[in-house]
């Protein structure tokens, strides 16, 4: 158990850490970077609970796309680092208010927090002891039964936002010629050389 | 028809299919590669390689310093100077080709009379440093005394075509 | 005492010398995997290949070795020094985790977890990071170049893999590569699966850069892409990190598709034939196709590329999900699925 405990503490200390140092490196790919370890150690948290399969899925969706996602932004994007620092201050009070605003309403919601006492029975309970389902089963179980509505709207959501990313960004220009491959690949000798005797001096 | 035709083979990659069948059987085809510093492919009697200078069978050195060579090197390669010497037969005291400037045109050999400077059928003669390519009137007649059966054969190949 | 070397000690060098068991064989894999491509590349083109170290050249591998050894490592001065060096290693380190799960016989796997094709997968869609940290940290246009092609690349094909891999779930009901082999007895999946078998091998051709893929470091346009400015040690172990990524596609198609460790026919003779040899067997076969797909396809352009995985694979993988799917509920096939 005490390796278990170790282990924990150094993968929570290492998100923790790599936490700050996203919103502190002063490169922003340095902070995607350190997003990325945040992102991985989470994912070793969730092993140590026994999540695997939140837990690759974390990998797969945010370090293996989202991430790169992020990483080419950034990357591409040609940032002027003394121009960003020199703007610091002058939104330093905005900044401190908003930031001042969430802390206070989250304080609000934690101190607050209640759960409700028939909250324990809710929890759909799984079909078979945990011992002989993996846990894989057991989120297919839940999410594809109880909840497959809102878990299909989500996917709605997603799709929607998709959607919108096409329709705001598909230009239909005229004129424009594309290349089709079926008709290049499908062309034949026949279809395009013409062979023609010509007598000398009289042209084609 | 075709169109179905068409579509089932590139649905089907019959063509890449095809690509690589022919590959694969080029896989197992008898390679043609020489394997170089064991093996070395045929060279013609009139391959024009290092420079030699060659020698009469009695041990007389052939070049009679007319200087022809000199006058047609259009890379101006050769350097020649002459004397005539003790039994007064004229001889060449210098006869240096700089191997860096040479082109290999072969007119050297074309416009001498005794058959003296010649290109013989050795090509690896590279060296280390600039300096050992040029050639002095020693190292060409020892060139020559290396490479004479060769050099003899390659002439005596090439004659009837003269 | 007693305890402490029997609860701790002892399992954490047992786990060590089974890692060193697993690594030190791929390593040599993979250094024969340079010396097998030139081989049979040189062969296809009527060359010879390496013949001049050892016997049939077979010790070019070493001499290559100790060539990049003793080289100089160069750093760019424009370079980010820390991103530099750390790209190269994670290429290399990704390349070697993914054979934790990887089963080469029954039982014969360092971690038999529950999720092991998602861990391949979560694996291989992170190799990414390795090419984009070295393009972006060389400071250097043609390796950036090279780095985006590779990202955009590899983020697009991982989703045909993706799908292709629910199939072969779909059908077996387990996300357990040993589960995933077993339930190939009756009949490997390359038959009843056969169009996502061709559309996971091309994908795992563009997953690894390989050739007809190899977009990222084609070198009559971006001089070999991502690794440009890298030398000795650093580029041997993008070389090394590279072909242990084509051992890992190819002993993940072989656990997917090809059966495993299991014999081509369950007959005595093949039966005494250990398990490793046949799964050693299959993945060689397949690293030979990746080699002769290379021998014989030329590289693709790059917008090409994008559409035939875009608006082919992802199509028609999606598709086939669906007809599997459907077939599964149709005809009752569900597979033995543990309640």
């Amino acid at each position: 158990m005490i390796i278990q405990a170790l282990v924990f503490y150094l993968f929570a200390a290492v998100v923790v850490a790599s936490g700050v140092m996203v919103i502190s490196a002063r490169n922003p790919v340095h902070s995607v970077l350190f997003l990325i370890l945040a992102f991985f150690n989470s994912a070793g948290l969730f092993v140590l609970i026994g999540a695997e399969f939140l837990a690759m899925i974390l990998v797969v969706v945010y370090v293996g796309a989202v991430a790169v996602l992020f990483l080419f932004v950034v990357m591409m994007l040609d940032i002027n680092f003394s121009e960003l620092r020199e703007g610091f201050l002058q939104y330093l009070p905005i900044g401190a208010l908003v930031g001042l605003i969430l802390a206070a309403e989250l304080i609000l919601i934690f101190g607050t927090w209640a759960v409700a006492p028939e909250a324990g029975q809710a929890l759909a309970a799984p079909a078979l002891p945990p011992d002989q389902l993996t846990n894989t089963h057991a989120i297919g179980q839940i999410i594809y039964t109880d909840y497959i509505y809102l878990f299909q709207a989500a996917g709605l959501v997603l799709l929607i936002a998709m959607i919108g990313a096409i329709v705001l960004t598909l230009r239909h220009r005229p004129g424009v010629r594309r290349q089709k491959i079926a008709d290049q690949v499908s062309r034949r000798r026949e279809d395009v050389v013409e062979v023609r005797d010509i007598t000398s001096g009289s042209g084609v | 028809m075709a169109m179905l035709d068409r579509n089932a083979r590139s649905l089907l990659l019959l063509e890449i299919a095809a690509g690589m069948w022919l590959t694969l059987k080029y896989f197992f085809k008898p390679k043609v590669t020489i394997n170089y510093p064991y093996e070395k492919g045929p060279i013609s009697p009139r391959f024009r390689g290092e420079h030699a200078l060659r020698r009469y069978p009695n041990g007389e050195e052939r070049c009679i310093a007319c200087k022809l060579c000199e006058a047609i090197c259009p890379a101006q390669a050769i350097t020649i100077e002459a004397e005539p010497r003790d039994d007064g037969s004229r001889r060449t005291t210098r006869y240096d080709i700089d191997m860096t400037k040479c082109i290999y045109c072969g007119f050297c050999q074309e416009a001498c009379p005794v058959d003296a400077i010649v290109e013989g059928p050795n090509f690896e003669f590279a060296t280390e440093t600039r300096e050992e390519l040029l050639y002095d009137k020693e190292k060409l007649l020892v060139n020559g005394d290396r490479w004479e059966s060769e050099i003899a054969a390659g002439l005596s190949a090439d004659a009837p075509y003269r | 005492m007693v305890e402490f070397w029997w609860s701790y000690a002892w399992p954490t060098i047992w786990i060590v010398i089974q890692i060193l068991f697993i690594v030190v064989p791929l390593l040599i894999v993979v250094a024969y995997l340079t010396y097998a491509e030139r081989k049979v590349i040189g062969l296809m083109q009527l060359r010879m290949g390496p013949n001049v170290v050892g016997p049939f050249g077979l010790f070019q591998p070493f001499a290559d070795a100790l060539k990049l050894m003793t080289k100089e490592l160069i750093i760019p001065t424009g370079a980010n020094r820390v991103v530099f060096l750390l790209a190269p290693m994670l290429t290399f380190i990704l390349a070697m985790v993914g054979w934790a799960v990887i089963p080469v016989d029954e039982g014969w796997v360092l971690s038999d977890i529950n999720v092991g094709v998602l861990y391949l997968f979560a694996i291989s869609s992170l190799g990414v990071y390795g090419i984009i940290m070295a393009g972006w940290a060389s400071n250097s246009k043609y390796p950036f170049l090279g780095a985006l092609r590779s990202a955009a690349q590899m983020v697009s094909y991982e989703v045909s893999i993706g799908f292709v891999i629910i199939t072969v779930l779909l059908a077996v009901g387990s996300l357990n590569l040993t589960d995933i082999v077993l339930a190939q007895q009756d009949v490997w999946f390359f038959i009843p699966l056969l169009p996502m078998f061709i559309v996971f091998v091309i994908s795992a051709l563009a997953e690894t850069n390989r050739a007809p893929f190899d977009l990222p470091e084609a070198e009559a346009e971006l001089v070999t892409g991502y690794n440009v400015e890298y030398s000795a040690m650093a580029f041997a172990l993008f070389f090394l990190g590279e072909y242990a990524n084509m051992v890992l596609m190819s002993g993940m198609t072989v656990i997917l598709f090809l059966g495993g460790w299991l014999p081509p026919l369950d007959i005595a003779i093949f039966n005494w034939v250990p398990g490793i040899i046949w799964f050693a067997l299959k993945v060689s076969a397949m690293l030979f196709v990746f080699l002769w797909v290379r021998a014989t396809l030329p590289r693709y352009r790059y917008d090409q590329l994008m559409r035939l995985g875009w608006k082919v694979f992802l199509p028609a993988s999606l598709l086939w999900v669906v007809v599997t799917a459907g077939a599964i509920v149709v005809f009752d096939w569900y597979p033995g699925v543990v309640n």
